[in-house]
Parts: C-alpha cells; sequence; structure tokens
C-alpha cells in the first residue's frame, strides 16, 4: 500500500485549493469578457436601489378588486421573481388596489412578461382555421379591405342545433362566423380578446400568422400540478433541440384531457387540431396524432430556453386571478444608501482586527494560519458570490453583509476546533507531527457533523422559504461550504507543513505549540511525558485513573515513535526494534 | 496568556473542573427566570413592535421635488410623530418616496403639509397611500415551514449521528430557549421586528444547534470510550467533556462575537435605528446565550435524562463502589 507522506498529501491538497480558485476566477473572467459578468458581485434593493414597478389591475368597468385576489397575485408574482433567481424583490400592495414591485436592477421585457401577464392556459379544440387577416387577396396581388369590418348585429347568434361536444360545428353561428371572418390578427388586443370558457373563441396565433376559430374550453391551466421546460425528445431519446413545455396534468385534468385527444383524433382537417391558448392568443395548435392518456402533454411554440422557462415557471405557480398593465417603471434609490454599506463594511473590518488581536494573543504564531484561512475563506467566498450574481442573479443586502460577518466566528470556529484538538494531543504526549494527523482525524468528524447541521439548515430553507430568506439560505449554505473547504484544504495542510518547520516541531515558546506551555513534561528530544503529574493528596481517590492515564499516554509515546521512525527521514531518533 | 493556556491544561487533565451538570437545578432555574421574564417582559410593554414590512402602513410620495436631499424628508416626519423612522428613497430624477408606519388620519394630513413644506412644493404635489405588507403571510408561512421541516430533519440526523434521540431533545431545548430569549429582547427593549432582525433569529437557530453539535461530539467521545470500563460515572463523563471544550467555547463565542459586537456599536451609536442595529443585536444576544445554553442548558439536561437508564445507573453505581473501595486500598499502600 502506497501511502503517502504528509507532507506530500499537504501540496496535493494545497494544489487542489489553487485549482478551485484558479478555477472559480477563470469562471468569472469567462463572464465578465462575454459579458454579464462583473469583478463585483451586484447589491440587493436595499444597498442600490433597483425599479419601482406599479401595477394596476386590468378592470372592467364597474368591477372591483378584492383584497384577497390582490393577496394572492403578490404571493404568485413573488414566486414567479423567486423562480427566476435570488434578487430579493420587495413587493407590496397599494391603496388596497395596485402591486408595487421594487426589483434590483432594470428589468427587461421578459422580466416584466414574467412578472404581469397573467398566464390563463386553455386547451381549446380549433373549428375552423385560416388566414389572418380580414382583408381578402386578389388575383392581381393587391389587398383589399374586407366590406365590413364589423358584423351585421341581426345575424343569428345562438346555434340552431345544440352542439354534442366542443368539436362540434353546430357552434359556428352565422353571427361568429361573420366575426371570424372580419376578425384581423394585426390588429389584435389580448387583453380585450377574451370569451367565457363555454363559448367559442375567435383569436389568432401569437405570431399572426392564422386565425382560429376555437371551440369551449376543454381542460384548462388549473389542472396543471407541473411544468418543466426542456429540450423536445424523439422516441429513441435523442434530443431535437427544440425548446418545449412539459407539463403534468392532476387527475381531472388527465382524464379530460385524454377523452378530448380520444375525439380528436378521430377527426379530419383543422378539426383534428387542439389549440393551445395562453391569454387569449394561440401559442401552437398541434395536430393530434395520438390519445394522450398519462396527463403529461408537451408544449411547442417557437420557444427559446428562456422563453419555455418562463412559461413554465408561470404555468407552475398558476395563474394571476386578475390581469395587470403596468402603470408606472421609475428607478428608486436604495433605502439604505451607501453610508450603511460603509459603516457596516468599517465594523466589520474592526470587528476582524479584534478577531486577529485575539488569535494571535491565543495561538501565537498559529493564529497567523487562522489569519490566513480565513484571508481565503474570504477570496473563496468573494468569488463566489461574484459567480452567483452573474449566474443565478444574487443580490447582495444588507442582510447578507451582516450574514458573512457572523460567518467570520463558524468559519474560525472550525479552526479553534481542530487547534484544540492538536493541542489536546500534545497533552497527552504526543509529538508535534502526529498531533496534528491525530487531531485532524477527531475534529474533522465534529466539523463534518456540525457543518451538516448548518447546511441543512440552509438547504431546507432555500428550497421551502420564499424572498428574504432565500437570500439568506444561500449565503448561510455557501459560507458552511466555504468553511468545510478552507479546513480540509488550507488550514490542515498548512499545519502539516508547519509541523516540519524547527520553530513550530521544537514547540517554540511564541509558535502556539509549545509542550511546556501545554502542560507536556520534557522527556528527552522531542518527546514529552504526559502531564497527569497529580498530587499526592488527590492520587489516593483517582489513582486508578491515573494508572489507567498512564499506560494510553506510554501506548501512544510508542505509537508516536514508530510513525516518526517510518514515515520522517528527519528524526534521527527513529526506534529499530 | 500563559495563565489561560494552564486554565485550559487543568480543564483537560480534569485537575480543575466546574462541577456544571451536578449543578443542573441551579442551571435549570436561571433557565427558567430567564424564560419567564422574555415572556412576561414583552407582554407588560405591550407585545412586539413589528416593522412596516410586516404591518404595512403609509406612504407619501413627493413629486416635482428640485432638491431630492433626503434628510430633509425624516425631519419633517419627526416633526409630526417624533418616533417614527421612514424609509426614504429617491424616484426618478423628481421624486421622494417617504414610507412610515401606519398614520392616523390627522398624523397623515400634517406629514402631508409638512412634506410639502420641506421641500417647497404645494400640497397637491404629496399624494398618500396605504401600502401593505412586503414581508407578508405567505413570506411568514413559506419560512415557518422551512424552519419546522429543518428542525425535525435536524432532530433525525442529530439522533442518526449521535445514535441517541436525548441528545437531539437537549439540542432542541437548549435552541427554544435561545430563541425565547432573544425574542424576549426584542420585545422588552422594543426594538423593531423587521425582516433583517428575523434573518438573525435564523443565524442564530443555525449558530445554537452548531455549538451544541460540537460540544455533544465531544461528551459522546467520552461517555462512549468508557462506556463500560470507564472509571468515571455517566454524569461525570459528560461534565469533564464539557470542561474539556470550554477554552473552545470561550475562544469561539469571543471570535464569533467580536465582529458583531463592533456592528452593534456602530450600528447603534453611530448610525442610530436602522437594519444594522436591528440584526447585530439579534446576533450578539443570540450567540453568548447560544453558548451559554449549549454548556448550562443541554449538557446536563443530557446528562439527566440519561442517567435514569438501567445500564448507565448500573454501571454508574459500581463506578462509585469501586472507587470507594480504590480509596481504601489506596489509603493502606501509600501509608
Amino acid at each position: 500500500m502506497a501511502k503517502l507522506s504528509p507532507v506530500k498529501k499537504a501540496w496535493r491538497s494545497l494544489t487542489w485549493l489553487a485549482v478551485i480558485i484558479v478555477g472559480l476566477i477563470a469562471l468569472n473572467t469567462a463572464g465578465v469578457l462575454t459579458g454579464g459578468g462583473s469583478w463585483a458581485p451586484k447589491l440587493a434593493l436595499d444597498l442600490e436601489g433597483g425599479t419601482q414597478i406599479i401595477l394596476a389591475p386590468k378592470l372592467e368597468s364597474g368591477k372591483t378588486v378584492s383584497q384577497e385576489q390582490l393577496n394572492q397575485a403578490v404571493s404568485i408574482i413573488r414566486q414567479r421573481i423567486d423562480s427566476s433567481g435570488v434578487s430579493e424583490a420587495e413587493i407590496n400592495t397599494q391603496g388596497g388596489q395596485n402591486i408595487v414591485v421594487s426589483i434590483p436592477g432594470t428589468p427587461d421585457d421578459e422580466t416584466l412578461n414574467r412578472i404581469k401577464s397573467s398566464a390563463k392556459l386553455e386547451f381549446r379544440p380549433v373549428l375552423l382555421a385560416g388566414q389572418p387577416s380580414a382583408a381578402s387577396v386578389g388575383a392581381d396581388g393587391k389587398t383589399t379591405p374586407a366590406p365590413s369590418a364589423t358584423p351585421d348585429p341581426n345575424l343569428r347568434s345562438t346555434p340552431t342545433v345544440s352542439p354534442t361536444n366542443a368539436s362540434d360545428l353546430n357552434y359556428v353561428t352565422p353571427a361568429l362566423q361573420a366575426k371570424y371572418d372580419s376578425f384581423d390578427c394585426s390588429t389584435i388586443n389580448n387583453t380585450s380578446n377574451v370569451a367565457p370558457a363555454d363559448e367559442p373563441l375567435v383569436t389568432c396565433e401569437t405570431d399572426g400568422s392564422v386565425k382560429y376559430l376555437l371551440g369551449p374550453v376543454e381542460v384548462s391551466g388549473e389542472h396543471i400540478t407541473d411544468a418543466t421546460n426542456g429540450q423536445r425528445q424523439t422516441q429513441t431519446g435523442a434530443s431535437t433541440g427544440e425548446w418545449v413545455v412539459n407539463i403534468v396534468f392532476d387527475q381531472t385534468g388527465a382524464k379530460s384531457f385524454a377523452t378530448v385527444t380520444t375525439r380528436l383524433s378521430g377527426l379530419q382537417g383543422v378539426q383534428n387540431q387542439f389549440a393551445i391558448v395562453l391569454d387569449g392568443e394561440v401559442i401552437s395548435a398541434p395536430r393530434t396524432l395520438a390519445v394522450i392518456t398519462d396527463g403529461k402533454p408537451e408544449i411547442s411554440g417557437n420557444f427559446t430556453q428562456e422563453s419555455s422557462k418562463v412559461l413554465a415557471d408561470q404555468l407552475k405557480f398558476g395563474a394571476l386571478p386578475i390581469s395587470f398593465t403596468v402603470q408606472s417603471q421609475d428607478t428608486i434609490s436604495a433605502t439604505l444608501g451607501s453610508t450603511q454599506l460603509v459603516n457596516g463594511l468599517i465594523a466589520g473590518l474592526i470587528g476582524l482586527i479584534l478577531v486577529v488581536i485575539y488569535s494571535l494573543l491565543q495561538y501565537r504564531l498559529l493564529g497567523l494560519v487562522t489569519i490566513a484561512s480565513l484571508a481565503v475563506a474570504a477570496v473563496i467566498t468573494y468569488l463566489l458570490i461574484t459567480v452567483l450574481s452573474w449566474r443565478e442573479g444574487y443580490r447582495l443586502s444588507l442582510a447578507g453583509v451582516a450574514g458573512l460577518i457572523v460567518a467570520i466566528g463558524i468559519t474560525a470556529d472550525s479552526f479553534i476546533v481542530y487547534f484544540e484538538r492538536v493541542r489536546d494531543e500534545l497533552r497527552d504526549g504526543r509529538g508535534l507531527e502526529s498531533s496534528v494527523e491525530a487531531g485532524w482525524k477527531r475534529a474533522l468528524r465534529t466539523i463534518l457533523a456540525s457543518d451538516t447541521v448548518n447546511f441543512l439548515a440552509a438547504a431546507v430553507l432555500f428550497i421551502v422559504a420564499v424572498g428574504n430568506v432565500k437570500g439568506f439560505a444561500l449565503t448561510l449554505g455557501l459560507t458552511t461550504i466555504v468553511d468545510v473547504a478552507v479546513v480540509a484544504l488550507f488550514t490542515h495542510p498548512m499545519l502539516q507543513l508547519l509541523a516540519h518547520v524547527r520553530f513550530f516541531s521544537e514547540g517554540h515558546r511564541f509558535s502556539g505549540l509549545d509542550p511546556r506551555a501545554l502542560g507536556a513534561a520534557y522527556r528527552g528530544r522531542a518527546r514529552f511525558r504526559p502531564s497527569d503529574a497529580i498530587t499526592p493528596a488527590k492520587a489516593a481517590s483517582v489513582s486508578r485513573e491515573a494508572a489507567k492515564r498512564q499506560t494510553i499516554a506510554e501506548r501512544k509515546a510508542a505509537e508516536l515513535a514508530s510513525t516518526s521512525a517510518s514515515s520522517s527521514s528527519t528524526s534521527s531518533e527513529g526506534k529499530d526494534s | 496568556m500563559a495563565s489561560f493556556s494552564q486554565f485550559g491544561n487543568d480543564l483537560h487533565t480534569g485537575k480543575r473542573s466546574f462541577d456544571i451538570v451536578g449543578l443542573r437545578r441551579r442551571w435549570y432555574l436561571i433557565a427558567g427566570i430567564l424564560i419567564l421574564i422574555a415572556v412576561i417582559g414583552p407582554l407588560l410593554r405591550g407585545g412586539f413592535t413589528f416593522g412596516i414590512e410586516f404591518t404595512g402602513g403609509s406612504e407619501f410620495v413627493v413629486s416635482d421635488v428640485a432638491d431630492q436631499q433626503q434628510g430633509k424628508a425624516t425631519d419633517a416626519v419627526q416633526s409630526v410623530v417624533p418616533d417614527v423612522v421612514p424609509k426614504i428613497s429617491t424616484v426618478s430624477n423628481t421624486g421622494v418616496r417617504v414610507q412610515t408606519d401606519q398614520l392616523t388620519g390627522e398624523e397623515n394630513t400634517q406629514v402631508r403639509n409638512a412634506l410639502a413644506a420641506a421641500y417647497d412644493v404645494p400640497v397637491s404635489k404629496v399624494t398618500s397611500s396605504f401600502i401593505g405588507p412586503s414581508w407578508g403571510k405567505d413570506i411568514t408561512g413559506q419560512a415557518l415551514r422551512g424552519l419546522i421541516t429543518f428542525l425535525v430533519l435536524a432532530a433525525v440526523v442529530m439522533a442518526l449521528y449521535f445514535r441517541t434521540w436525548k441528545m437531539s431533545l437537549a439540542a432542541m431545548v437548549a435552541l427554544v430557549h435561545d430563541l425565547i430569549i432573544t425574542a424576549g429582547f426584542y420585545g422588552i427593549t422594543g426594538f423593531e421586528i423587521t425582516p433583517a432582525a428575523v434573518i438573525g433569529f435564523l443565524t442564530i437557530l443555525g449558530y445554537s444547534l452548531y455549538d451544541t453539535v460540537v460540544v455533544f461530539d465531544k461528551i459522546r467521545e467520552n461517555t462512549h470510550e468508557d462506556e463500560s470500563s470507564s472509571s468515571r460515572t455517566f454524569p461525570a463523563s459528560v461534565n469533564l467533556a464539557v470542561n474539556q471544550t470550554l477554552v473552545r467555547s470561550i475562544n469561539t463565542s469571543v471570535v464569533a462575537a467580536l465582529p458583531v459586537a463592533s456592528i452593534l456599536f456602530i450600528g447603534a451609536f453611530v448610525l442610530g435605528a436602522g437594519t444594522l442595529r436591528d440584526i447585530s443585536l439579534a446576533l450578539l444576544i443570540g450567540i453568548l446565550v447560544g453558548t451559554y445554553s449549549t454548556i448550562f442548558i443541554a449538557a446536563p439536561l443530557y446528562a439527566h435524562l440519561r442517567e435514569g437508564e438501567p445500564a448507565i445507573s448500573k454501571h454508574d453505581k459500581r463506578v462509585l463502589a469501586a472507587r470507594s473501595k480504590a480509596a481504601a486500598q489506596a489509603d493502606e499502600v501509600t501509608v
């Protein structure tokens, strides 16, 4: 068994650490070069300000919006914003009617759409489909407007024969036919283009290429339990590169979906098509080739990765109970301002200096290892935060800064637990090198156990919670991982290396690892007798214990001798037995 | 500092020992009194003060402002309602947004007039409206759900790792103790509970459990090593573990508390009320109480829970018997 010596292991760990840091720097450099990345983390609303969007409900005249609807809308909008990243948006109602959304930075159209669109999804069968405009194209290529834009109000608008199912062409009354004929896709206004669920709807494809007359709603978005976006898979499992939204229906939805597809697959022509209607417009109208019984249809329709993600998120969190329009969109300044951040950072710096002084007093030069470890942890955390603010939209709020400052304590604790363990081993009479190894073994268990608890807290809160709590969870999880990485890849290797430096291995008075100061009695070069010097008076009552400790110590001393003989070539006192 | 490392040595060998586990009745009593104060204190003061993020409040928007200086708004609001700390931000290039606690109708009018005067605009340029909470019931609900899930999972993980549910129970009791006392501190001092303070509470929760796991790991090691052959009784083993980790506990809490204390100092004395003060107060109290409760509540409670177990009480009796016998023998030998 080729066992690596501690020194080789130490260099290997340090190499890994360097690889991680260089990797993070490279990743972030790539981010900066390709645009979007930056060397400074993005700041949250409270520190940097952002955009305040006031959304007003779109109401038909005479109707009002209830508080319950508003609260529901706030909750859905919050989930939609959270699903796009950890930006800690602020959302509240205003004046019992509007919703104010404050988000950091300037929103693009995609973001605005994500926030305000209702995302009401309906599946309707196609009754008629045709050219997108009311104009008829003449043989000479000239377009002439349709004779009448408004259908004759005298036309019959109720079916003579009551339709048996949603695909029944009896729905197409002369009045509807006239409306359909005169409908022009270029003038479509999807905000007003709605029809009750049990009535037909005249509408167009989102890009205005086809005009439809659709039957009543067969399945609606309320029955969706989950929605994800992904690339379409062929039957062999290969990816076609086309972005689709996969939805999962609940039982009711799956059952009605199966019924409809059974009926449609038997029909011919456009009636075989099933239109997917989002907020009054058809996003696609695929032909029904097979009966879908598992309730897991996929929606395609010229999606990009981004737009399919937006739609999937919207469908998953449900449609807004009301539609909104953007009433105003203004930049707002930070509520806390730069003084708070600067003072917070100054306070953190003062605190850090105090920590440095305290560790030097407590651990002498070993304190320098603590300080160097904290510095390495700071570098990694900073890089991770900049990368996350580029990739995940993470933004640092003042609460986040405070969380990072508290993390100093938790990170430093790992070093303290470790150093105390090494000191315990020294007290028991081991040499420095084997104390470092034995202390590490025991400390690592403790560090992993306690960090697991912290990481658990972070993971659970990140998955379950929303808003500010999510941001906090990310900070906590991040610092916990960094803690484990730094103590394993930096602090421990450093001690392994320092154990070979004379200053430390001889237990210099200022090394912080002086066995004499730690109570182990000097017993010849690099070997110490344990410190269990027990006063004769006490010896009586604890004689058994003292004897036991002595044996342990002796056994350990023997161990030490053999390890130093096999692993260390610098030791001239290895026993040859 | 030499004396401090000497102190550490003595604690490690057991030469010097604080009888923490043995005096558990005293610690239980202190905890009981503190919790009582933390519960009754806020009630006497009239409950907790929640920030506008939780309760909603009034919002004023001043438009067509020439000079957007934010201090003017603070002065204007405080000339009407002295205790209120308004949240102020500028909107676009000409507006100022002021958010305050819910005001009465009369105060509302007065604040509008004061703001108009401060920014030198007609009163009609100042609009006021009621704003709902930005930290709504949905966030609280989700956060609580996350919290409960976490506590259950943490209890299970600890029970599996330590191979006894009694450690989980003791850790959870200490955790609840910490949260009640930290919350009570807010209630008694009347500091506003803001989202920042809640984040502080959550940090405490993690820190308190973290600290307990570190000490419990040493307890497990001590009590496991000498399960049957130990010359110590079970409570004595626990007590030794607590003493052996005492130096670590002191060092860790000092290192964790120093930065937080300096934020609190700067936050409270230099900046006055604000996010920094709210969060650092929760953190400082929580760190100190969290370290305290691990030593004085979790550990004694754990020993208390287990010493009644037949195997352990049998072992303890045997140890005590052997010890008195050994003492008698030693007397003979040393003569």
